[in-house]
């Protein structure tokens, strides 16, 4: 199902949360909410879902206006930062759950319910735990339950606040692949929202990045990390070096092949610095002062003898380069920028 | 290197822990104030209770004063309770699961009937409905009867006991958050579905001991019973009431087998407390 | 708490809420004032200046607070000893603790005045080994309140003595204090406050009680009467003007003093930083 938000604002009293946001959603996606804590991200979710109603706009879900529609009629299912699952009631029960309260003429049997429970508990690979309680669970097997249990009620939209937030760091890795399979799976368009701009990249095949309740750049990830239609973005995304282009770095940034101003601040990925060994401390100003090994990549910070008050630059490159170059601390290199984004 | 872990070791112990002399003279004043106060009183009323014999007791308990004022008490009680037990779920509902403004002087306002005189309690409803009060004139046209009737004091006891389930429900509801009931909602429950499978079972041991509070005060109210009631024998005395009434006329045998009937009350609604508190305690939260 | 349109309900439970409280509550409560209002400024004077009323009113702050005072300290000793150390019957003496909440005040105090009478357990041997009279006298007064208001002190401190860091304590003496500095600069700073708020409840409680003075006090004017027994005695002459008249004073006098004991709290609270 589509979603369509339009000029949606909100206002916690003097707080204004979401200020005239627009977003489009396509059928089937799995898009990321992205944006540093109160930037509004939360806020859009629980409106789309029905959790919390805009000042202003509307939630169009499939071509129709459901923006005064209730929770409990728009046909999502949320699953809640905290899991928030029915902590008095079985996990085969807290699954169960909604299709229990349906109403008399909707509600399915017991035995097609406990069926269904069974089917949804073997998606999430957790059948064996149908009988514990939820304190008997780890934050994984949590999270997975409160997803099963959103899904029982077969909605058109799945929501998911801050799904890996209170997870270990290990087993929010496997959870991200798994919910990525889960969604090519399900195919159900699915939102969720996140902090994490790894896990944003990683999970999702839209990003929607926020800031001050207002959408700074939706796109594909690698679109974002590429073009980054702003500063908030690009730094927000991934590593950057910035550089303030004044009177003294303007030498020295001119020596490494940066092609004209863009404009008055320069953002440089780590990887789009080329580095090679100076034959002698002439032909170079540029120290390495420090590298490390983060696996298949080397980390290199640089530093400018000439300049010792301006700030270290990082470079990135793979660690079967670094070998080669045979570089190591305190030597000299010469720096070549390839791609630099221009902001003002 | 051995004797320094040692020595770090008893440092330590005599930082942390205090000193045995402190601490076995700590215990003897809270063990022996606490059976000086609390225990001693509690065993006297058996004592005396019992003093003349397990038959002037029955006689004692058995006579139609004494238990025309346990009917009234637990009539009091039947009624009082579950109002109170109404108001306490709902208010906190109010209180908890919405914003508004006032809410905090909404809170504050109910707390008030704790810091009012139980004398003072039982004043107000004279001044309300009692001969000269504002419904005075109206009330005896009419022939209804409040002040120096059961209604009174049936009324004087709601205000007594009127926070005591609501105090014990806020701040857990509070701790709870509405989460769960959010989750429930989005499932497609009902208000009231929510409500009964969700919010209930997560409340219903803190809801128990704010009930048995109440009950236990709804019966055992002094003050505010003793200036609404006019003290009729056989008719508007409860059996906190009969108790002053037989003690002042020297009955002690009568005046004391009450006082064991409401004690042991008392002695219920302790272990049943220390119950509950447990029982809350493993449902992982506090009250 | 995140606030939610979604929770049903809201219209029918604040109604609810806000007429039970207006019957209950709002509404005899304010008959008070307003009766007081009827009474002229200096109708009211002569009743509230009368000897026996301020002398009631002088016995009746002056026990709630000595007793109130005494409540804190040994509840305090009390609730330390149940946090902090384990012995035998510790799960029995603590339930004990919330005795005089759950025993109903005329009982405690038949009880209380036979224990302290002349010829009673202790009144007995307090007479012949001290010469102190306890019953009808303001002590037995003072002894009541104490029953009454231990639990307060006792409830409200441990809750907070049980939150309380120990590693704060494992840190000052990895600094080199002593046990007695511990206490002294780190442990009683943090609990003071707590300790503050439950004899400000003790005492609360104590000059509003009833039931478990009226019988040790023995009620003699102008030296073991107490305020609330001068409120029955006007209604039961059908005074109510007079009632009225000095149950506002008293409420306005607790009101005052909870107001400043609020602020102690405050500045206790602010000097432990919290």
């Amino acid at each position: 199902m589509s979603i369509v938000l339009s000029n949606i604002s909100k206002n916690f009293g003097q707080f204004a949360a979401l200020n005239n946001v627009s977003l489009e959603i396509p059928e089937g996606d799995l898009v990321a909410l992205l944006g540093p804590s109160g930037c509004g991200k939360t806020t859009l979710l629980r409106i789309i879902a029905g959790l919390e109603s805009p000042d202003a706009g509307h939630v169009v879900i499939n071509g129709q206006d459901k923006t005064s529609e209730h929770v409990s009629h728009r046909g999502i299912g949320f699953v809640f930062q905290h899991y928030a699952l029915f902590r008095h009631m079985t996990v085969f029960d807290n699954v169960a759950f909604g299709l229990r309260v349906k109403p008399r003429q909707s509600r399915p049997g017991e035995a097609e319910i406990s069926k269904k429970v069974k089917s949804l508990l073997d998606l999430v690979q957790l059948g064996w735990l149908a009988d514990r309680f939820p304190d008997q669970l780890s934050g994984g097997q949590r999270q997975r339950i409160a997803l099963a249990r959103a899904l029982a009620v077969e909605p058109n939209v799945l929501l998911l606040d801050e799904p890996f937030g209170a997870l270990d760091a290990s087993v929010r890795k496997d959870l991200r692949q798994w919910l990525r399979n889960l969604h090519h799976e399900l195919h159900v368009t699915s939102i969720f929202v996140t902090h994490d701009q790894e896990e944003a990249m990683e999970v999702a095949s839209q990003v929607v990045v926020l800031n001050h309740g207002q959408i700074e750049q939706q796109g594909a990830p690698s679109a974002i990390y590429d073009h980054p239609s702003n500063a908030f973005v690009s730094k927000f995304i991934g590593q950057t070096n910035i550089i303030r282009v004044d009177q003294a770095e303007k030498v020295w940034l001119s020596t490494t092949g940066l092609d004209g101003e863009l404009g008055s601040v320069a953002h440089i990925r780590p990887h789009h610095i080329d580095l090679s060994k100076a034959e002698n401390a002439s032909q170079s100003p540029v120290i390495i002062k420090d590298w490390q090994h983060l696996g298949a990549i080397i980390r290199i910070e640089l530093f400018n003898a000439l300049l010792p008050d301006t700030k270290s630059l990082f470079a990135e490159m793979p660690s079967e380069h670094f070998k080669q170059l045979t570089l190591d601390k305190g030597d000299h290199v010469i720096v070549k920028i390839k791609h630099a984004n221009w902001f003002n | 290197m051995h004797a320094k872990v040692q020595l770090i070791g008893q440092v330590e112990t005599q930082a942390l822990y205090d000193p045995k002399w402190v601490r076995y003279s700590l215990i003897g004043i809270a063990v022996g104030f606490i059976t000086l106060f609390l225990l001693s009183p509690l065993l006297l009323v058996l004592y005396q209770a019992f003093s003349k014999g397990l038959q002037a007791y029955w006689n004692a308990l058995s006579e139609p004063d004494g238990l025309s004022a346990l009917r009234l008490t637990l009539l009091v009680a039947v009624i009082t309770v579950p109002m109170n037990t109404v108001f306490g779920v709902v208010a906190a509902w109010t209180i908890t699961r919405f914003e508004f403004p006032g809410k905090n002087l909404l809170t504050t306002l109910i707390d008030l009937p704790f810091s009012v005189s139980p004398v003072i309690s039982g004043l107000i409803f004279v001044l309300l409905f009692g001969a000269q009060g504002w419904f005075g004139e109206w009330l005896q046209a009419h022939d209804i009867k409040i002040i120096f009737a059961v209604p009174g004091i049936v009324l004087a006891t709601i205000f007594i006991t009127f926070p005591f389930v609501v105090r014990e429900l806020i701040p857990l509801m509070q701790e709870l958050g509405c989460e769960e009931e959010e989750a429930a909602i989005s499932l497609g429950a009902s208000g009231w579905q929510t409500f009964f499978f969700v919010t209930l079972p997560n409340i219903k041991w803190a809801l128990l001991y704010g009930v048995l509070l109440c009950n236990a005060r709804a019966m055992g109210e002094f003050g505010a019973v003793s200036v609404v009631s006019g003290h009729i024998r056989g008719m508007t005395n409860t059996l906190p009431l009969h108790i002053e009434v037989s003690y002042n006329e020297y009955d002690v045998i009568a005046a004391f087998a009450s006082a064991s009937v409401l004690a042991g009350l008392a002695i219920v609604t302790l272990v049943l407390k220390t119950f509950l508190e447990w029982k809350q305690s493993k449902a992982g939260f506090s009250s | 708490m995140t606030q939610s349109r979604i929770m049903p309900g809201f219209k029918p439970s604040l109604a609810y809420t806000l007429l039970y409280l207006a019957l209950i509550v709002l509404i005899p409560l304010s008959t008070l004032v307003f009766k007081s209002l009827q009474l002229n400024l200096e109708d009211y004077w002569a009743i509230i200046s009368h000897p026996r009323i301020i002398a009631s009113f002088r016995v009746s702050f002056l026990t709630s607070l000595i007793a109130s005072a005494v409540a804190g300290v040994f509840g305090f000793v009390i609730a330390w000893t149940m946090v902090r150390y384990n012995f035998i019957g510790k799960r029995f003496l603590d339930a004990l603790i919330d005795l005089p909440f759950a025993l109903p005040t005329a009982v405690a105090g038949v009880v209380l005045a036979t224990i302290y009478q002349p010829s009673g357990l202790l009144g007995k041997w307090l007479i012949d080994s001290f010469g102190l009279k306890v019953a009808y006298t303001p002590v037995g007064i003072v002894i009541a309140l104490i029953f009454v208001g231990i639990p307060f002190v006792v409830r409200t401190v441990e809750p907070v003595l049980q939150e309380f860091d120990t590693t704060m304590e494992e840190a000052a003496a990895s600094l080199g204090a002593s046990r007695w500095l511990i206490f002294a600069r780190i442990i009683f700073p943090n609990i003071f406050p707590a300790v503050i708020t439950g004899v400000s409840l003790a005492f609360a409680r104590g000059v509003g009680e009833y039931g478990s003075v009226i019988f040790i006090a023995g009620n003699l004017p102008y030296v073991s009467e107490i305020v609330p027994l001068l409120i029955v005695t006007k209604l039961e002459q059908y005074d109510y003007a007079g009632a009225t008249a000095i149950a506002l004073t008293m409420l306005v006098i607790s009101f005052v003093l909870l107001f400043l004991i609020n602020l102690l709290q405050l500045w206790a609270r602010r000097r432990s930083g919290q």
